[in-house]
């Protein structure tokens, strides 16, 4: 039994057929919203599924619901709003009650029947889900250059934004039939924007110990100079779990949705995704989601707690390191040894080996994943 | 009859005081500061294993046909 999908039912808004192909054309005759990509793809991730049960961007009962309760006014745990920002001028004359037409590159993607337009508070946005007003916090100063207006209401999906990654795209109606196919009947989500080193090895395997299935889906869009491109990766994990893994334990496939940087919040925000893709389980690293020193080291796990009834079991797993005494990677649950034995699997130096054309320390990466990363001429952001 | 807190709204339900007295007793040392804060998390973990009971097929039977054959182009199966 994969797991219930978020809120009781898995969202599709997917328009399909003769109804497609004539609001399609519709479309172009409806007045229009032209989207930047993240909102674009998280149209589509309303529309398959992917942030269940939300079936459009939310009215103000729902945003103001999420931001003090963390909850949908059905009570249903839900930590960060998904709402559309405008402006003023680019919908003069829309009311509620109108259809109108989501552009992304030129082409329409979705409708948006406008149930509601409604002001907010950037402050008190920034205030609840990243509890902080510093500017320099990532996410507040995506909030505070945000619209003045909020656009509530239902999509329909005409048209997917186009991926790089269509061998690795898949949806929750898909991963879910998936994981029963595989007669899966536990399944553990990994959340990575990164090319996997032993560190993230040892987790995944750990968790993978006591479930059946490893679900991995990298988060891909919009990267930071430095960060590991998307498709190095996904080459990455490719190499790993064919020489480490056993046959038929994993699932590789992309997520793409803009990071938050809202730490506690965005722990439970990926989980409920993962839950919709069909984990039973969802590996929640110390500081997930954070930036800086924004979040206290134990928050997103404590912020669990105020959700028995989330539906997937977060997995509080902590950060490995090797153990020159105990041999092996180990955790501090499980290796009582001084700090001289410890080799802390640092992201930083692997880089730097890497971009000197070294393989690090077999302790470190695989050397099989290492190679495959040095095999591309640019692997990271930026260079 | 509903009410406002921190931005929350709250209605009241009642309990035997017998039980309210108990729960007061065993919830001393825990990270719950009320008896209310106390029955919402369990009410709320109780709910939600009822409502996994019911499991809907998301999918047609065509629908499952054609997803099957993209997850086997794809190499998932
Ligand atoms: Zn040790």
């Amino acid at each position: 039994m994969v797991s219930r999908p978020h809120g009781g039912k898995l969202t599709n808004r997917v328009l399909r057929g003769k109804r497609r192909e004539r609001l399609l054309e519709e479309a172009e005759e409806l007045p229009r919203l032209n989207l930047s990509f993240d909102y674009a793809v998280d149209v589509e991730n309303i529309a398959r599924g992917v942030f269940s049960p939300l079936e459009g961007f939310m009215i103000q009962e729902e945003y103001l619901s999420v931001l003090y309760s963390m909850r949908l006014p059905d009570d249903t745990p839900w930590t960060i709003p998904v709402t559309l920002d405008v402006d003023p001028e680019e919908i003069s004359g829309i009311k509620p009650g109108d259809d109108i037409a989501l552009f992304y590159n030129d082409e329409p993607i979705a409708l948006l029947n406008v149930e509601e337009i409604y002001g907010w508070e950037k402050k008190e946005f920034a205030e609840k889900v990243y509890k902080t007003l510093d500017i320099n916090h990532p996410g507040v100063h995506k909030t505070l250059n945000r619209k003045e207006l909020l656009l509530g209401g239902k999509i329909d999906l005409l048209k997917g934004v186009p991926s790089n990654f269509d061998k690795y795209t898949l949806w929750p109606i898909e991963t879910r039939l998936l994981f029963r196919e595989k007669g899966w009947r536990s399944v553990v989500g990994f959340q990575t924007r990164n090319a996997p080193h032993m560190g993230h090895e040892y987790v995944q395997k750990a968790a993978l110990t006591f479930v059946d299935g490893l679900f991995v889906n990298p988060l891909v869009g919009w990267k930071k100079p430095g960060d590991y491109r998307d498709e190095v990766i996904l080459a990455a994990y490719e190499v790993l779990i064919e020489h480490y893994y056993p046959k038929n334990v994993v699932v590789l496939a992309v997520l793409r949705t803009s990071m938050r940087y809202a730490g506690p919040r965005e722990a439970v925000f990926h989980a409920i995704m993962r839950k919709n893709f069909g984990c039973t389980h969802f590996i929640v690293g110390r500081d997930h989601a954070g930036v800086g020193n924004y979040y206290g080291p134990y928050e997103a796990w404590d912020i669990f707690k105020e959700f028995p009834d989330l539906g997937v079991t977060p997995l509080f797993v902590r950060e490995a390191f090797y153990c020159k005494k105990c041999g092996g990677m180990v955790n501090e649950k499980i290796c009582p040894h001084s700090d001289m034995y410890k080799v802390k699997i640092s992201g930083t130096k692997i880089r730097e080996a890497l971009r000197s054309g070294a393989r690090p320390p077999e302790y470190m990466m695989r050397p099989e994943v290492a190679d495959v990363i040095m095999s591309f001429e640019n692997p990271f952001v930026g260079d | 009859m509903e009410r406002e807190v921190g931005g929350g709204k709250y209605t009241t339900v009642s309990i035997p005081t017998t039980l309210y007295r108990r729960i007061k007793k065993i919830i001393q040392g825990t990270g719950f500061t009320s008896v209310s804060s106390f029955v919402t998390y369990i009410l709320r973990e109780v709910v939600a294993s009822y409502e996994d009971r019911i499991d809907e097929e998301p999918f047609t039977e065509e629908d499952k046909q054609a997803i099957l054959e993209k997850l086997r182009k794809l190499g998932y199966l």
